[in-house]
């Protein structure tokens, strides 16, 4: 997973379009502005399109647990 | 024949042990007097409108017992018939009780619902929030059964980007509600999970029954990690959907809950960048505007603006600099007259004269000898003439 989280990303860019949208700015902040919004759009869809997470279940070893891929067709 | 009091009770006891009505019977009444001692045996009376009849519960029999006895309740007892031979008394020792009429899962639910409602267990104003983009969804239930399946289908195909996380558990019979709860404890102890979805597949009210035990209720409300219930069908509701942050009517739903959808997000995403596009480009149009109109309106006022600034800021040089001539000037003239009084000339003109020999000046009369051509210097002119005589003076 992405060092920044998903979530602030997705904040961000949400408060950086109703900026925007507001206008009220230099060209030059509301370019600054539109570029860190293309980015942290970049960056929400890398995330989106990360590859597959895995599905792991839990299975008792010594005093823990480990993890293992889950099959479900198996079961465990 | 005279007996004992024991022997006496003994002997009764022994007739009514031998009744084969007595050795077993089923008998409802009313509870009473019910008390549950620190040993873990119930003492009570049971009654109805005309006759009662003192009954014990002995820890083994109480500790099955699935609900909770209170006075007033009614109840089926089933037990046999013996005398307490200390008091003479006989007695009713049952094996087994159930709530009269209702079954005694649903009193104990009740029961159980009611308490924890007292204590706030279910207060709304407890309940965390979903978190909206959790990394990992922890999902306590049965490996196997439709259950987990569907969860593990519905959050890959929704949201790639999360892990699942199962943790196993028995979700009935003996033991499964405390595994439930340790699982719950197990993840908000290893922080292992953003979202925890805690449930199984449909069943009877047996089959739920470890999702109406206080273990899971009291593991559930404790969590800190956000908890989605998913017992069962949409019909059936347990302590645990109480209690937990939020309740899905079904493991599928409970996956939908835990999780957004990428295809949504994906939209969203497209959208606001559409959205930026067109805030930029509308505020570009403007500015544009702006600019042309005030171009094609008075082209000169920024020049002419302009203009005036540069001829006050010349007018403010000006005057700055008149003022430092004048003050230069006036030092100026300050210096001349000092300069003045200290000229040779100066001097002259006050009456003093300078002697010369042989073109040097003369400093002391040690440099003269009589007879010397010497030359004075006045203001308007010179002197030549001859030492007469030096005459030393004594004290100098």
């Amino acid at each position: 997973m992405s060092e920044i989280s998903f979530e602030k990303s997705m904040a961000a860019l949400d408060e950086i379009v109703k900026k925007l949208e507001q206008g009220d700015m230099s060209l030059e902040e509301m370019l600054k502005l539109f570029e860190r919004g293309i980015a942290l759009s970049r960056i929400c869809n890398e995330i989106l399109n990360e590859a597959e997470k895995k599905v792991n279940v839990l299975i008792k070893k010594d005093d823990g647990y480990e993890k293992q891929e889950f099959n479900p067709s198996e079961g465990v | 024949m005279t007996i004992t009091v024991t022997q006496l009770n003994r002997y009764i006891k022994s007739i009514i042990e031998k009744d084969i009505h007595l050795v077993n019977v089923v008998v409802k009444g009313e509870l009473s007097n019910f008390k549950l001692h620190t040993s873990g045996h119930c003492y009570m009376t049971l009654k109805d409108e005309n006759s009662a009849i003192r009954a014990v519960m002995f820890k083994s029999a109480a500790s099955l017992l699935k609900f909770r006895p209170e006075n007033g309740m009614k109840v089926v007892c089933e037990g046999r018939i013996s005398v307490y031979e200390r008091d003479g008394q006989y007695q009713l020792y049952i094996n087994a009780m159930q709530p009269d009429g209702v079954g005694d899962l649903h009193v104990a639910f009740e029961q159980l619902k009611e308490k924890l409602q007292k204590e706030g267990l279910f207060d709304p104003k407890k309940k965390k929030p979903i978190p909206k983009f959790p990394k990992t969804v922890g999902v306590i239930t049965s490996p196997t059964g439709a259950a987990v399946r569907d969860i593990v289908n519905v959050i890959t195909r929704r949201y790639p980007s999360a892990e699942i996380l199962i943790m196993p558990v028995l979700v009935q019979g003996d033991g499964a509600a405390e595994q439930i709860a340790k699982a719950i404890y197990y993840f908000n102890r290893e922080k292992s999970a953003d979202v925890l979805i805690v449930g199984r597949g449909g069943g009877s009210i047996e089959e739920l029954w470890a999702f109406n035990e206080e273990p899971v209720a009291r593991a559930l409300f404790a969590s800190e990690i956000p908890t989605i219930s998913a017992v069962g069908h949409e019909t059936d509701f347990t302590i645990a959907d109480f209690v937990a942050d939020l309740r899905a009517p079904t493991p599928s739903a409970a996956a939908e809950l835990a999780v957004p959808s990428k295809l949504e997000l994906m939209a969203l995403l497209r959208q606001n960048y559409s959205r930026m596009l067109y805030a930029v480009r509308k505020s570009i149009e403007s500015k544009k505007e702006i600019l042309s109109r005030f171009a094609i309106k008075n082209p000169m006022d920024m020049v002419n603006q302009n203009r005036i600034m540069v001829d006050n800021s010349v007018k403010h040089l000006m005057s700055a600099a008149g003022k430092i001539f004048q003050q230069k000037s006036k030092a100026l003239a300050v210096a001349a007259a000092r300069i003045n009084d200290l000229s040779p000339l100066n001097v002259l003109a006050r009456g003093y004269g300078v002697v010369e020999k042989e073109g040097r000046i003369i400093k002391s009369v040690k440099q003269i000898s009589k007879g010397d051509a010497l030359y004075v210097r006045l203001s308007d002119g010179n002197v030549k003439c001859s030492a007469h005589e030096t005459e030393e003076f004594v004290n100098v």
